[in-house]
Formats: structure tokens, C-alpha cells, sequence
């Protein structure tokens, strides 16, 4: 909800920081896709972040903002069982006819379509190594114009979400499980990479390592910086928070991030004997995630616990979306950010302080409609864009690597590329 | 499979929505004397949810029976 009173001139500034920190979060997912990836699609896949980001940004512009709109401003309804349900908002298109100045409306519009860039880079994550430029844009016009703006209309907006209670502060469901979710759709429209799951491995599936274990590390410095913002103007332009709660939001999304990169580490060391970087990256993102939607409504306590949970949940997910799903998502953002969001949602409803006896329910409709409506819809949506247009690019393509198919030059064109790269499983 | 997957979900949704658009708050009912609470709406959730599961499931297995036949 928009805060009613008009902001203080400090809550003004602290909003505006907070916003001025989220293209960190953006850069750092972005880094994480490229260095999860294979070194000969690096260029690819940070070009397609850009790319994905920029069409994001133009979608929201063009019809997202139209659909999505804010709290108190118009909006078409329906009337049900002697009640109106605010579905879908009814502002111009192009941002026609706003002020564009500092007041909530205008700073949320801002909020959204930074964070509209950063769900857009989520599902590149899932189709790592064999998604096509043209196609990415494509889909990223569909997630951040309809998919995304419907949704978070339904949770920030006044809408039906709203309306029976559901809360949200900083994105966990609109962000975080929209992109997940719409990630888990390309992963199952492009399928794997080639020689992922081959009769040659035994039945299992072969493990393909990112190229770059410091840059997704390094990224997860900057992930959390950006999330400090995110989840802070989140938490003061949807959830009310004063000045003062700032400080809940950050020390909550510090630790859950923290709680979730031990619980990871400890796992996969009693696992494998070692700790997993890649895995361990996953948990401290995934504790960020599960951070978004309760960062100003848990205790410090919840928090880690919350955390404690999302790094247990991302590493066996990953584990088991891989062996047993045959889902190839080279990032985990199915387990990041979908299962993360999600189980970051639920925690909200069940653990957060001062909840509404009605709360746990809200929130599990909102996960209902999560699974039941953004799954089916973002699906239909890229399965028709698939049908159109082929998303996956050419099997000679994915054997080049995406660097010299699609760009002509490779982004480490130093590096001798061994051999046993160019052979086909 | 794949297309009663996502009706599945799709459904389970619809059940969800129509249990907080048609049943009000706290309403008790005496058909549901039987889930001991006596909440119509948060049993409805459940059922559709449940329904959800159950359409992810199918989806998600219909893609990999669709890999093991190419196979």
C-alpha cells in the first residue's frame, strides 16, 4: 500500500538511496548467470542480462505500468458475492499523465521497474547455454509487459491479493517466485543441454560446472547490496515501514542471507566431504530471496531461521529438480528463487510477529495462485512463442557455444578451447 | 499429461479463489462439524492446493517421459 501521509524529506532520501542500490543486485545476477555458465557463451549470456534488462525496462514502460498501476489509483473491478475485486489496473499507457516527481506513486514506479529488470534476468539463469538472443528479448517483452505487472497489481496494486489480506514487502512472491516460476518454464520449453542426461552416464545426469567460481562468488557481495536496497524500498514504499525500520529490514536480510550460505556450506561439506562454492552461492541468494517478503515483519530470529531453512531447501532442490525433474537449470534459479520466494512468503504467514489470524491463509493463496495462474500462464505464453518462433537455438549453435554462434567473437579469445568441447555426447 | 497438468493447476486455483470469494471469514458450517475446526474456506484451500500438487506433479512428469522416449 502507498503510505498514506506524505513522506518526510529523510524517508524521501533513504527511499531514493535504497533505489540507487538495486542495479547492484541486478549486476550480481547477472555476473552469477554468466559465471555459472560455460566460458564459451560468457559474452552471450551477460549481453542477454543487458538485453533482457533494457526490453524489461521498455515493456513496463509501454503496457506494464498500465496493468499494474498502485494502490488507490484506478483500476477495473469485479463484482462477486456482494463484493468489487480489484483485478487489473486501468492507468494510461507510456506513463502518460504522471507527475514524475518524488511523491510514493512516482518512487514506486521507479522501484518497479528496477526490480522488473531484475526478474527478467532470473529465468536467463534456467536457459544458460541454449536459449536465443531473439528469444530471450521476446520472452522478457511477455514476463516484464503482462506476466509480472498482473501479479504484483494483485499484491501492491489494491488487488484481489491485497484485498483478502495477502502481504508482501519487498517481492518474494511478485519477484522472486514470478521469476523462479517463469524460469521453470524455460527450463522445460528449451529442455537440457545437450549431453546432459545421455544413456552414456548411467541414468544420471552428467555435471556440467560453471566456468567461474569467483566471479559467482564475488557476485553474492553484490547481490546482498543490492537486496539491502531492495528489500528497504520495498519495506518503506509497500509495507509503510518508517525511517526507523530500516534497520529491521537490514539486519533481517543480512541474516537470513547469512544463515542460508552456513546451512549450505555445512550440508554440502556432510555431504561431499567439501563445500560446494556454486551451492553455497545458491544458498546465500536463496536466504535473500526467502528474506524479500518478511524483511520488515519478522523477528531477527525468524529471519535466521527462515534463512536456515531457504539454504537447506535450495540445496537439496537442486539436487533432486536435477535427478529426478530432468530439469537442467544451470544457476538453480528454480530453487533460488522460486523455491526460496515461496517458502519466504509462507514463513511470513506462519512465523512473522503481530500476523493476523487470517494471515497463513493469505499467504497460501497467494502461493496457490503463484502455481495455479503465473506457472500455467508464463508457460502457455513461451510454449506459443515457441511454437512461432523456435526459442532453443540450433544444435550446431550449442556445440560452438553461443559466443561465436550468435555473437561472432568469443569473450576469452585467449583461452585455447579444448577439444573435447566441440565433441557431441 | 501435460495439458491435464496445467488444467490441474489451473483448477486447484479456481478452487482456491472461489473459496475466498464465496465463502466469508469464519463462517462455520454445519457440513464441516466433521473437519473439526469448522473452517470451510481454509479446507477448500487445502483441496485446491492439493489439486495444484498434483497438476505440478504430472507436469513436470510429462517432460521427462517425453526425454525418456526420445531416448
Amino acid at each position: 500500500m502507498i503510505p498514506s501521509a506524505a513522506p518526510s524529506e529523510a524517508a524521501t532520501v533513504l527511499e531514493l538511496a535504497c533505489l540507487l542500490l538495486i542495479p547492484l543486485a541486478i549486476a550480481g545476477i547477472a555476473l552469477v548467470n554468466t559465471g555459472l555458465g560455460r566460458s564459451r557463451s560468457a559474452s552471450h549470456a551477460m549481453l542477454a542480462s543487458l538485453c533482457a534488462v533494457s526490453v524489461a525496462a521498455a515493456a513496463y514502460f509501454v503496457c506494464g505500468f498500465a496493468i499494474q498501476g498502485f494502490a488507490g489509483g484506478p483500476a477495473h473491478t469485479i463484482a462477486a458475492a456482494g463484493k468489487q475485486w480489484n483485478w487489473i489496473a486501468a492507468q494510461p499507457l507510456f506513463l502518460r499523465g504522471l507527475a514524475l516527481d518524488a511523491s510514493p506513486a512516482c518512487l514506486i514506479l521507479w522501484l518497479q521497474v528496477l526490480s522488473v529488470g531484475l526478474v527478467a534476468l532470473i529465468p536467463l539463469g534456467a536457459g544458460l547455454d541454449r536459449w536465443r538472443l531473439g528469444a530471450v528479448c521476446a520472452s522478457t517483452f511477455l514476463l516484464a509487459g503482462i506476466v509480472y505487472p498482473l501479479f504484483a497489481h494483485w499484491v501492491w496494486g489494491g488487488g484481489w491479493l491485497a484485498q483478502i489480506g495477502f502481504v508482501d514487502a519487498a517481492g518474494g512472491a511478485p519477484v522472486q517466485a514470478v521469476g523462479g516460476l517463469t524460469a521453470l518454464s524455460i527450463a522445460w520449453i528449451l529442455g537440457p543441454r545437450r549431453g546432459k542426461y545421455s544413456s552414456s552416464e548411467g541414468g544420471m545426469p552428467a555435471a556440467i560446472p560453471g566456468h567461474n567460481a569467483v566471479l559467482v562468488l564475488f557476485a553474492c557481495f553484490l547481490v546482498w547490496t543490492g537486496w539491502l536496497g531492495l528489500n528497504g524500498a520495498g519495506a518503506m514504499l509497500f509495507g509503510g515501514a518508517p525511517v526507523g525500520a530500516l534497520v529491521r529490514v537490514g539486519l533481517n536480510t543480512t541474516l537470513s542471507a547469512a544463515m542460508a550460505g552456513l546451512a549450505a556450506a555445512a550440508i554440502t561439506r556432510a555431504r561431499f566431504g567439501r563445500p560446494d562454492a556454486s551451492l553455497c552461492a545458491n544458498g546465500w541468494i536463496g536466504g535473500l530471496a526467502a528474506s524479500s517478503a518478511g524483511c520488515l515483519y519478522f523477528d531477527p530470529a525468524v529471519a535466521a531461521l527462515a534463512g536456515l531453512v531457504a539454504g537447506a531447501l535450495v540445496v537439496f532442490t537442486v539436487e533432486w529438480l536435477d535427478v529426478y525433474g530432468e530439469i537442467d537449470d544451470p544457476t538453480g534459479s528454480v530453487s533460488v528463487h522460486a523455491i526460496g520466494g515461496i517458502w519466504g512468503v509462507l514463513a511470513l504467514g506462519f512465523f512473522a510477529r503481530s500476523g493476523s489470524p487470517v494471515q497463513p491463509l493469505a499467504q497460501v493463496a497467494g502461493v496457490a495462485t503463484l502455481l495455479g495462474f503465473v506457472l500455467p500462464f508464463a508457460y502457455s505464453l513461451n510454449w506459443l512463442l515457441d511454437r512461432f518462433s523456435p526459442q532453443r537455438v540450433a544444435p550446431e549453435g550449442e556445440r560452438q557455444g553461443l559466443d561465436l554462434h550468435e555473437l561472432g567473437a568469443g569473450a576469452y579469445p585467449e583461452f585455447v578451447i579444448h577439444r573435447e568441447d566441440f565433441l557431441q555426447r | 499429461m501435460r495439458l491435464t497438468g496445467l488444467l490441474l493447476l489451473v483448477s486447484g486455483w479456481a478452487i482456491v479463489l472461489a473459496a475466498f470469494v464465496m465463502l466469508g471469514a469464519a463462517m462455520p458450517r454445519a457440513a464441516f462439524v466433521m473437519l473439526g475446526a469448522a473452517m470451510p474456506r481454509a479446507a477448500f484451500v487445502a483441496a485446491g492446493v492439493a489439486i495444484e500438487i498434483l497438476g505440478l506433479g504430472l507436469v513436470a512428469r510429462s517432460h521427462v517421459s517425453v526425454r525418456e522416449a526420445r531416448r
